[in-house]
């Protein structure tokens, strides 16, 4: 966590803007506050105060995009096989009234990019279509300029879910509605991010008292003030460390990520029999997945957090669903024995050098507990 | 001709069904099949990515009522 995103909240928490009483009593300054933090964040953004909210969190933002956006009647959504389960769902999703809405989902290649032209040529007869900025498991760039142009030019609005990419690379602008996660760029829980261009036609897909209106019709006490306040703060911390357009500076945290990931596929690559995900060069800096041959994905990453490395894991064993991550499946990948990775801002180099020389010797023993070194 | 070897991994999860389908094969000739029966919905895209990484090929691939069935022709060795 940002100590930027933390000091923003704390301040706002001991203001009493968490508090419902508070909210109510002082509701006119609480809609300020709330309009301060959109306005700062249009900003950054470079989109209107009046395009931005701040719902709950990721799985509700990609909800009232895609529900809000594919209105009744309006054509087929086109969605990208590697789009976050939560813009999968949203897509799938019958809505009361509107009937289950045919989704065709487009192939990725084997690091995850989309196949544009097939994009393109799904976008006939459509009525929305999905495709992420970056992935937040393999760390794939998605083309996004040349399948806007597509889009547009075929009245379809593309919701860009950017959460896993805000902050960390150049700001996506081809987009219609674009989905952010202040989570994931070391802000607090407790809201996403949703921008909705005026142009696109939307309408609100639960009731609520900004039903009638724009997405930024919000109600303090519907948004949690504190946490939409850090967003703000925060997403102007991460920015301005990119330089102001949001491009990539020479020194910036992002090009030590990407050459410390970069460390850990080759290491990950260095071991016989595992299979390291995504792109080499062009994606995502800080996040990294690999799959080891034969080995549990939950005994993995109990045996590296054991040795002092918090990792995750896109394993069936380690799902709460038990099915293992739809992102490597669509690109061919290996799902057991998965390891994954995301290296936080303040990331030490000399952690990240100890676990690419410790990961070996923890395969290796795995391996020969298990029986498999000559399998 | 070969005998066609047949692996119930049924009810067993990941890595499991992949690791005992790797030990029936582990040896036998090139054009040998092996099919491995597998409820766990990890198998439907494993067995062919190790198959990918060792050298063999997916014949076929079928699930009924969540039994995933899948046959596997034994490629030559490394």
């Amino acid at each position: 966590m940002l100590p930027e995103a933390r000091a923003a909240w704390l301040a706002a928490l001991d203001d009493g803007w968490s508090d419902p009483r508070r909210l109510h009593r002082e509701g006119g300054t609480a809609r300020m506050l709330l309009d301060g933090a959109r306005e700062a964040v249009a900003e950054l953004l470079g989109v209107r105060a009046d395009e931005v909210s701040f719902p709950p969190d990721h799985a509700r933002t990609a909800a009232a995009a895609v529900l809000g956006c594919a209105l009744p009647g309006a054509g087929h959504v086109v969605v990208s096989a590697v789009e976050h389960s939560a813009v999968l769902h949203a897509a799938s999703w019958p809505g009361p009234g509107t009937g289950r809405r045919r989704v065709v989902e487009v192939a990725v290649g084997s690091e995850g990019v989309v196949d544009t032209s097939a994009f393109v040529a799904a976008l006939t007869g459509a009525g929305l279509a999905c495709l992420q900025h970056g992935n937040g498991e393999i760390g794939t760039l998605q083309p996004l300029a040349p399948v806007h142009a597509a889009a547009a030019a075929a009245g379809v609005p593309l919701v860009v879910d950017a959460a896993a990419s805000l902050g960390q690379v150049p700001l996506p602008s081809a987009f219609d509605v674009l989905l952010g996660a202040p989570r994931s760029w070391g802000s607090v829980p407790g809201v996403g991010l949703l921008v909705v261009r005026r142009a696109v036609r939307w309408r609100a897909h639960e009731p609520g008292e900004s039903s009638a209106s724009r997405p930024a019709g919000e109600v303090p006490g519907e948004v949690d003030v504190p946490a939409a306040l850090a967003a703000a703060v925060s997403l102007r911390t991460v920015l301005a460390e990119r330089g102001g357009d949001g491009a990539i500076t020479g020194s910036g945290d992002a090009d030590r990520r990407h050459e410390l990931v970069s460390q850990v596929r080759r290491a990950a690559a260095g071991i016989r029999d595992v299979q390291v995900h995504g792109p080499a060069e062009h994606r995502l800096p800080h996040v990294v997945t690999f799959s080891v041959l034969y080995l549990p994905g939950d005994e993995l990453v109990r045996r590296l957090d054991a040795a002092g490395f918090a990792v995750a894991s896109g394993s069936a064993c380690t799902a709460d669903t038990l099915r293992p991550s739809h992102v490597l499946a669509a690109v061919g990948g290996l799902s057991h024995g998965n390891v994954r990775l995301v290296l936080p801002r303040e990331v030490s180099s000399a952690a990240v050098g100890r676990f690419c020389s410790t990961l070996p010797r923890v395969v290796e023993d795995l391996r020969r507990e298990l029986g498999v070194v000559d399998l | 001709m070969n005998e066609e070897i047949l692996v119930d991994a049924r009810d067993l999860r990941c890595p499991l069904p992949v690791l005992r389908l790797a030990r029936a094969v582990r040896g036998l000739p090139a054009g040998s099949a092996a099919t491995v029966l597998a409820t766990d919905p990890a198998v439907e895209h494993d067995v062919p990515a190790w198959a990918r990484m060792r050298g063999h090929a997916v014949l076929t691939c079928e699930q009924v009522a969540g039994t995933w069935r899948i046959t596997v022709l034994v490629g030559p060795p490394a």
